[in-house]
């Protein structure tokens, strides 16, 4: 039997939750059917946490792609569907290449799995910022470096604790629903050990009463814990938070069953969300809002 | 003796490609701050390290901690592998915001040589900053001649250089102290 997993029509990290809310009840090797036909739009969370989840399955799932040509168009420029064929039972119709690259996508989907793949992220990524991040969203050129830096510490998060590969994919668009103002998204997905398990592996470690993945992450991302007893370790995640806070911006990071957020004055989403559906791994994203009102 | 190393070269050597000029992730600074310590140990004896970041475009707050923190702090043990000292180069905003956190984590300090001269940067004690900055203008001194700059007992200003010296940010010389990029050509 085949269970099908509708996909609502915009996509984004608060809507994925509806995607988990199906599957998660589901064991790992239900055959399942992700069904998009009616998606018209998706964020990078979307496109490289459907990636994620294709992961997480044991029985090969199938995939309905998006109907609308425009929709599946800015998906093949984004390079979902190159990795989507290798991970999916792709149904429908879809552009096999697509027809130009997109200048709202700083990084298309990108695979990362070790530290050459970092690199590599950054290197493409960094005169591509600049342009954005100066002329577009009227954020200081000093903005760039730490842009890069920030994309590099959160594609190591996977290198150095997911134990499998992941996904990353950086774009600006105008986020018209919450903000009305233009932004730049990271979005960093992976589907291994997650937060909590990476943290159990410490050797010799104790846990408290209560520990699961809403600790586990507040531990990580707020107290700047890791598994490695090395004290220098834990600073990226550390940074990360530095950047987002001075450039008002919001980092969100899911795991297992919760979600911690640094979230600005401009956005209402609570900073700890737990007893959320079941994911594997860990799901990063960056929101650095176009600046306003300032020179 | 004093060694000029060049990150950007060290950097492209070590990951073996032409392309990359930006110092990130673990393993590359794990790989750099290794092949630094292979050069410093070539040296043999008391030597400056000129560690050169101008071609070096990013650095992040991963490889800061491997290439900057970690070779400070193997250095500044009580039993460092050699007696040699760092003089940063070429250090940019672009590079500070990493090197700064690292610094500020491990409580460490270095010396950085910036178009108008020699300064310390990172964590140090006022006493040790004084002190430091009193020797980078005299050039060569014993500690009774900074005690009187810096209106100290000499035996308080000998433990500040002694603790500076520990932390590889002044150099002991036959007549005195040197801080670490004075006195240099």
């Amino acid at each position: 039997m085949t269970t099908v997993i509708n996909v609502p029509p915009s996509l984004d990290d608060a809507s994925f939750e509806q995607v988990l809310e199906q599957v998660a009840p589901l064991p790992r090797d239900a055959k399942i059917l992700v069904d998009a036909r009616h998606t018209r739009w998706a964020s990078p969370y979307g496109l490289t946490a459907l990636l994620t989840l294709a992961q997480t399955r044991t029985e090969r799932a199938i995939l309905a792609v998006p109907e609308l040509d425009d929709t599946n168009s800015y998906w093949a420029r984004a390079g979902f569907f190159r990795f989507a064929e290798q991970l999916y039972e792709l149904r429908g119709t879809f552009p096999k290449r697509p027809a130009a690259s997109d200048s709202n996508v700083l990084l298309e989907i990108t695979p990362v799995a070790k530290s050459e793949d970092v690199h590599e992220v950054v290197g493409r990524i960094q005169q591509k910022a600049q342009q954005i991040l100066q002329h577009e969203l009227n954020i200081d050129a000093k903005a760039t470096v730490g842009f890069a830096m920030t994309l590099s510490e959160v594609c190591q998060n996977i290198v150095e604790h997911a134990g499998r590969g992941g996904w990353v994919m950086v774009q600006t668009y105008r986020w018209t629903k919450r903000l009305g103002r233009r932004v730049v998204v990271i979005s960093v997905t992976d589907a291994g050990l997650g937060f909590r398990q990476s943290l159990e592996s410490a050797p010799g470690r104790t846990f408290g009463d209560r520990w699961d993945d809403a600790a586990a992450l507040e531990e990580a991302v707020i107290r700047g814990v890791s598994r490695f007893r090395d004290p220098g370790r834990g600073q990226g995640l550390a940074g990360v938070r530095r950047y987002v806070g001075r450039w008002d911006g919001k980092l969100s990071v899911r795991s297992g069953t919760a979600r911690i957020s640094i979230v600005p004055a401009w956005d209402d989403d609570v900073p700890l969300d737990e007893n959320l559906p079941d994911f594997p791994g860990a799901q990063v994203q960056v929101t650095i809002p176009e600046r306003v009102g300032t020179k | 003796m004093t060694n000029h190393i060049d990150l950007s070269t060290v950097l492209r050597q070590t990951v073996s490609c032409e392309l990359y000029s930006n110092l990130v992730t673990r393993p590359t600074g794990a790989a750099v701050r290794t092949e630094i310590e292979r050069l410093v140990a070539e040296m043999r004896e008391r030597s400056l390290a000129i560690i050169d970041f101008s071609h070096v475009s990013m650095i992040d707050f991963s490889c800061a901690d491997e290439v900057v923190a970690k070779l400070l702090l193997r250095y500044c043990a009580d039993r460092p592998p050699h007696d040699a000292y760092f003089l940063f180069r070429g250090l940019s905003e672009d590079h500070w915001d990493a090197i700064e956190a690292v610094l500020e984590r491990h409580g460490l300090a270095l010396a950085i040589e910036q178009e108008d001269g020699v300064h310390v940067v990172g964590v140090l004690s006022d006493d040790e900053r004084r002190a430091w900055e009193a020797l980078d203008r005299v050039g060569q001194a014993v500690p009774s001649e900074l005690a009187g700059l810096l209106d100290r007992a000499p035996d308080d200003v000998e433990r500040s250089l002694a603790e500076l010296w520990r932390r590889r940010l002044v150099m002991k010389v036959d007549d005195g102290w040197i801080a670490v990029g004075g006195l240099r050509g």
